[in-house]
């Protein structure tokens, strides 16, 4: 990494600055800011993160050896456990970055956007930490499927500003805190949940969540006294997929797995707009949206399409487009898993390991459910957050399907529990 | 025409509205009553899924569009079927240019927008840093490009800028999204007077509503006045109230007259060159 990369917008031909005029500006600014104090850790800005999410995150987080999923695959499984990260999820790692670095430049506002709530509640979370008023974009939709994390951001004292446009998920959310941006830029910062969005937030939220990986690896190496095999992650806008990849790219030996969710079918209905699936980079074209050229699940013309996932965190048609680039080039492999696969994983990671994960991360124990004979011998897998927010949806999504796996809470249901 | 002589002899009125909002036939009226009421240049909006630079106004509009049924494949249509004898500019966003046809890049649309009259593009989404292949298939169609100044830009970027725009420059006359305002924003003027030495005619749009705020925004030294949300307002009312598509047309035409006359009389308004 060099200041070189401060000012180059594209990996490969994905990645760039397609975005509004009025915000040119003020990218230019982020892309300087970037430069100085992430890269050249000006006035030791990087000191004061690390630091800081230390203090108050909780890192350095374990990198745990799962029992009883290693038995199960006869392959030794390793959990980078940011479930553990303060807030429950990686998120943090990126809101703290982002909220002290608008804090270096001096901005006054915070606004940000979430689809599973976790990168608002971690944006919610810092903002009160650092002092800083802070607003949240959330689509109807989430809102509804993720209310603690709702009452979580409202608790930090941030705003939630419920977008009603659309089908109110991420996409509509990540256009109306732009349509924010744009109007209030001078003073206001915008936090981008995911390694999306125009140069240089791709680059600059992988720099503050390659903490995953950069701990991943040298814990990999003290347990086991070498690299794992494989590391899997989930993919959604793939933030936490960057993360737990960047510092294993240049070690072609480990083979890198981006699990994206493939909801309830990869075909996609052309004629009503809708992919039943959240997985650009496995079955998307490329295009340009939210400010970057990436893998998009679109139509034809180009309109973008309604995606769906059992997971609210990745019910989203783009992708980073560093993701976009690395799968491009062979270096990362797409790959998918159904909502059922990730429901009963769900379960599954609750049960043997005692481990309640979100529901994006089930996907990744899906995926290796599915295929542990594949993925080699040792295993990182990343637990990108936890699964209290995911509960309400669990509960219903479980009581639409007879899965084998899933507790038997018939018996609260005959003295008045009703939970299923 | 190219656009640019739109502009030449008088101040230009250049109004906005999405093709095919609330329906295709419905629409190509209201374009039409738009240049019957004094419009020198159409901006018509080709509708995509994320308008992100767009209010809520434009935002329903295109919602209103998408569901009637518009594409770019209609889009084109229904410029060929316009009987109008003003300059048409498309005003879309990227992705939409960029996956039309079967060749990747700019380069199909841009040739079936020529081959259907189009003389101009305005693309919300791309700045200069990202135009070069767009900008390179408009010099092959003969085609203008038009850029948007904002009240932020500033030093370099204009130079940017300045490099690539044809036809004419459009200035955002406050931050943030289309709409329209009840007053005209004081960057109006800075932002004109920072283009000064332009020789591209420079029209200003976002917020602008009224008769006065063209009077004002001609006085102030801009050569067009842009008008999208005031409009597009009008097609809004008149599908929710279900007005007959005759009254919803005068209704444009009269709106459309009464910016022009606004533009007219700002230009009186200029203080007038000494004469040596």
């Amino acid at each position: 990494m060099s200041t070189d990369d401060a000012h180059d917008p594209k990996f490969g031909e994905y990645g760039g600055q397609y975005v509004p005029e009025a915000l040119m500006p003020a990218i230019e600014e982020l892309t300087d800011a970037y430069g100085r104090y992430v890269l050249e850790n000006e006035d030791g800005f990087m000191d004061e993160f690390r630091e800081r999410l230390a203090d108050f995150g909780g890192r350095p987080i374990p990198l745990q050896y799962a029992e009883q999923l290693s038995e199960r695959y006869d392959t030794d499984v390793y959990l980078k456990r940011e479930d553990l990260l303060h807030g429950g999820a990686h998120k943090l790692n990126n809101a703290l970055g982002q909220v002290l670095l608008a804090k270096y430049m001096g901005k006054e506002r915070i606004i940000a956007e979430t689809g599973a709530g976790q990168h608002g509640t971690a944006t919610a979370m810092a903002a009160a930490h650092l002092d800083m008023p802070c607003e949240i974009y959330m689509g109807k939709t989430d809102i509804a499927r993720q209310r603690p994390n709702v009452f979580r951001m409202r608790i930090n004292g941030a705003e939630v500003n419920p977008v009603t446009v659309g089908r109110g998920t991420l996409k509509e959310a990540i256009s109306e805190t732009m349509r924010d941006w744009a109007t209030t830029v001078e003073t206001t910062h915008y936090v981008i949940g995911s390694v999306v969005g125009p140069h240089p937030f791709p680059k600059m939220v992988r720099d503050f969540q390659s903490v995953i990986s950069e701990e991943a690896r040298a814990q990999c190496i003290e347990k086991t006294g070498g690299l794992p095999d494989a590391v899997l992650a989930c993919a959604g806008g793939g933030s936490n997929t960057m993360g737990a990849f960047a510092e294993f790219v240049d070690d072609s030996d480990v083979s890198l797995y981006a699990v994206e969710a493939g909801g309830s079918s990869l075909q996609v209905d052309e004629e009503e707009g809708v992919a039943p699936n959240s997985a650009s980079l496995s079955t998307g074209g490329e295009g340009v949206l939210h400010g970057a050229r990436t893998k998009l699940l679109q139509d034809r013309d180009g309109q973008i399409m309604e995606s769906h996932s059992v997971s609210a965190g990745l019910d989203y048609a783009g992708v980073g487009p560093e993701l976009a680039y690395l799968v491009d080039e062979g270096r990362v492999t797409p790959v998918n898993v159904d909502d059922d696969i990730a429901l009963e994983a769900f379960h599954r990671l609750s049960q043997d390991e005692g481990i309640i994960p979100a529901l994006e991360t089930a996907h990744a124990f899906g995926y290796l459910e599915e295929h542990h004979d594949e993925v080699g011998d040792t295993v990182v897998v990343n637990v990108s957050g936890r699964g209290d927010k995911d509960l309400e949806t669990v509960i219903e999504e479980t009581s639409k399907r007879d899965l084998d796996i899933a507790p038997d809470m018939s018996v609260f249901e005959q003295v008045g529990g009703g939970m299923l | 025409m190219a656009l640019e002589d739109a502009f030449a002899d008088e101040p230009a009125f250049v109004p906005y509205l999405a093709a095919g909002d609330p329906n295709y036939a419905a629409s190509l009226e209201y374009v039409e009553a738009l240049a019957r009421g004094g419009a020198d240049v159409i901006e018509l909006g080709l509708p995509f899924s994320e308008p992100i630079a767009e209010g809520k106004t434009i935002q329903d509009a295109i919602v209103r569009s998408l569901e009637a049924g518009m594409t770019p494949t209609r889009f084109f249509e229904f410029v060929e079927d316009l009987d109008v004898e003003v300059p048409i500019v498309c005003m879309t966003y990227y992705n939409l240019i960029y996956q039309y046809g079967d060749e990747e890049g700019p380069r199909p649309f841009v040739e079936k927008a020529a081959e259907v009259g189009i003389e101009g593009f305005v693309v919300p989404d791309l700045p200069a840093e990202e135009a070069g292949p767009l900008r390179a298939a408009c010099d092959e169609f003969d085609i203008d490009l038009v850029f948007i100044v904002a009240p932020t830009t500033k030093g370099e970027r204009l130079e940017k800028m300045m490099a690539q725009v044809s036809g004419y420059v459009y200035v955002q006359a406050r931050l943030g999204v289309t709409g329209a305002r009840d007053d005209v924003d004081d960057a109006t003027e800075a932002s004109l007077a920072r283009l000064a030495d332009w020789d591209v005619p420079k029209a200003v749009g976002f917020g602008i509503k009224t008769g006065e705020h063209a009077e004002r925004i001609v006085a102030a030294g801009a050569d067009g006045v842009i008008v999208g949300s005031a409009l597009v307002d009008i097609v809004a009312e008149g599908h929710e109230s279900g007005a007959s598509v005759d009254d919803v047309a005068d209704e444009l035409e009269a709106k459309a007259h009464e910016l022009k006359q606004g533009a007219l009389r700002g230009a009186q308004e200029r203080p007038q060159p000494e004469r040596t």
